[in-house]
């Protein structure tokens, strides 16, 4: 018997990363800017993003969203309201979202083509672990933290925080009530993602909406720029 | 707990890989884990023992080399390994690190193996 060391040298998640990275060159070439929402459960992803759709299709713009659960289609029913074409993605256990899952709802989602869409959002299941292991092929990646959750689980979940594009804090109508304390949660979160954009929301009053709105717009067109920039 | 998805990967991978060495048996397998990757050592040594069952890697060993987070300052210029997970400043100068280098990965380093004695000879 001999043995030998066989050097892989391979990423474990090869698999999801590549699938990953050729949704990005679609969506891209489709001109649709998406986004990935990663929070704990209870942030109010659903009710941030069902706030999102109807601001978002008021202004004109052509949205769609995936919806990550465990189990149930009770998001994607409560998006639905928004007009937006919604679609539920089941994991059945299996704690994040990956490539190939929003692939494959994305391949046969009826009368929804993603060259006609202008935002694509795709809101993970409610975890802040395992969801930063995983690429979806988003450009922009949101962390959102609400004002009842602690002003220091940025520095509990870094890994998640400082693989995020944006953050948003949610629920900002009841911060006072809470207790909330403001300056130590930005403070945390710059200090796991320095420079991070972050956006203070109410889904229920609709203030930090129009920021939050106006950075999304601003994102789109970077996109096409770069888009344009690539192929001239 | 993403370390099932993640090590079920990890046996698929090494299993394609065997093809090239008919017969052969998995002693050792190597991975580079990243510090600010989120995954958890522990759960991944359960979740081997467990996915590799029935599988030409039963009974070999999982070693996990965690990587440090390296991080490049725009400030000063220098590299340097981040003093801590909740503090993303460079520990030269103590400026704001946004340029993580290092500590993302989660990679098959090498297995080791006990070839048949016989190689099938083509």
């Amino acid at each position: 018997m001999t043995t030998r060391i066989v050097e892989l040298r391979q990423g474990i998640l090869k698999k999801n990363d590549e699938l990953a990275r050729d949704l990005r060159q679609r969506f891209t070439s489709a001109g649709v800017l998406v986004l990935n929402l990663v929070s704990s459960p209870g942030t109010g992803k659903t009710a941030f993003l069902e706030r999102t759709l109807r601001d978002l299709r008021q202004r004109g713009a052509r949205v769609a969203a995936l919806v990550g659960d465990l189990e149930t289609d009770n998001d994607a029913r409560r998006l639905a309201a928004s007009g937006a074409p919604v679609r539920q993605i089941n994991t059945h256990g299996i704690c994040h979202l990956e490539a190939e899952m929003v692939g494959k709802h994305l391949a046969d989602w009826h009368g929804v083509d993603i060259a006609a869409l202008d935002y694509l959002f795709i809101e993970n299941v409610g975890n802040l672990v395992c969801p930063s292991s995983y690429d979806l092929g988003e450009k922009i990646r949101v962390a959102l933290l609400s004002v009842t959750e602690g002003e220091d689980k940025p520095l509990k979940y870094p890994t998640l925080f400082n693989s995020a594009d944006a953050a948003v804090i949610t629920k900002m109508d009841i911060a006072e009530a809470v207790g909330f304390e403001r300056d130590t949660a930005l403070h945390n979160i710059r200090e796991i993602r320095p420079g991070i954009r972050i956006f203070e929301t109410s889904a229920k009053t609709g203030s930090g909406m129009e920021e939050w709105l106006d950075f999304l717009a601003a994102a789109r067109e970077n996109q096409s720029r770069e888009a344009t920039s690539v192929v001239g | 707990m993403h370390e099932l998805s993640i090590i079920s990967s990890v046996v698929e991978s090494v299993i394609d890989s065997l093809a090239a060495y008919p017969g052969a048996r998995v002693i050792e397998v190597r991975l580079r884990v990243g510090a600010l990757s989120a995954v958890v050592e522990d759960s991944l040594q359960f979740c081997f023992e467990l996915a590799t069952r029935d599988t030409p890697l039963e009974g070999s060993k999982l070693v996990v080399k965690i990587v440090p987070v390296m991080v490049h300052c725009t400030a000063c210029g220098a590299d340097g390994e981040l003093e801590s997970l909740q503090s993303f400043r460079c520990p030269h100068c103590g400026e704001p690190a946004t340029d993580v280098r290092q500590g993302r990965e989660l990679e098959i380093e090498a297995i080791e193996i006990e070839e048949a004695e016989e190689p099938v000879r083509t």
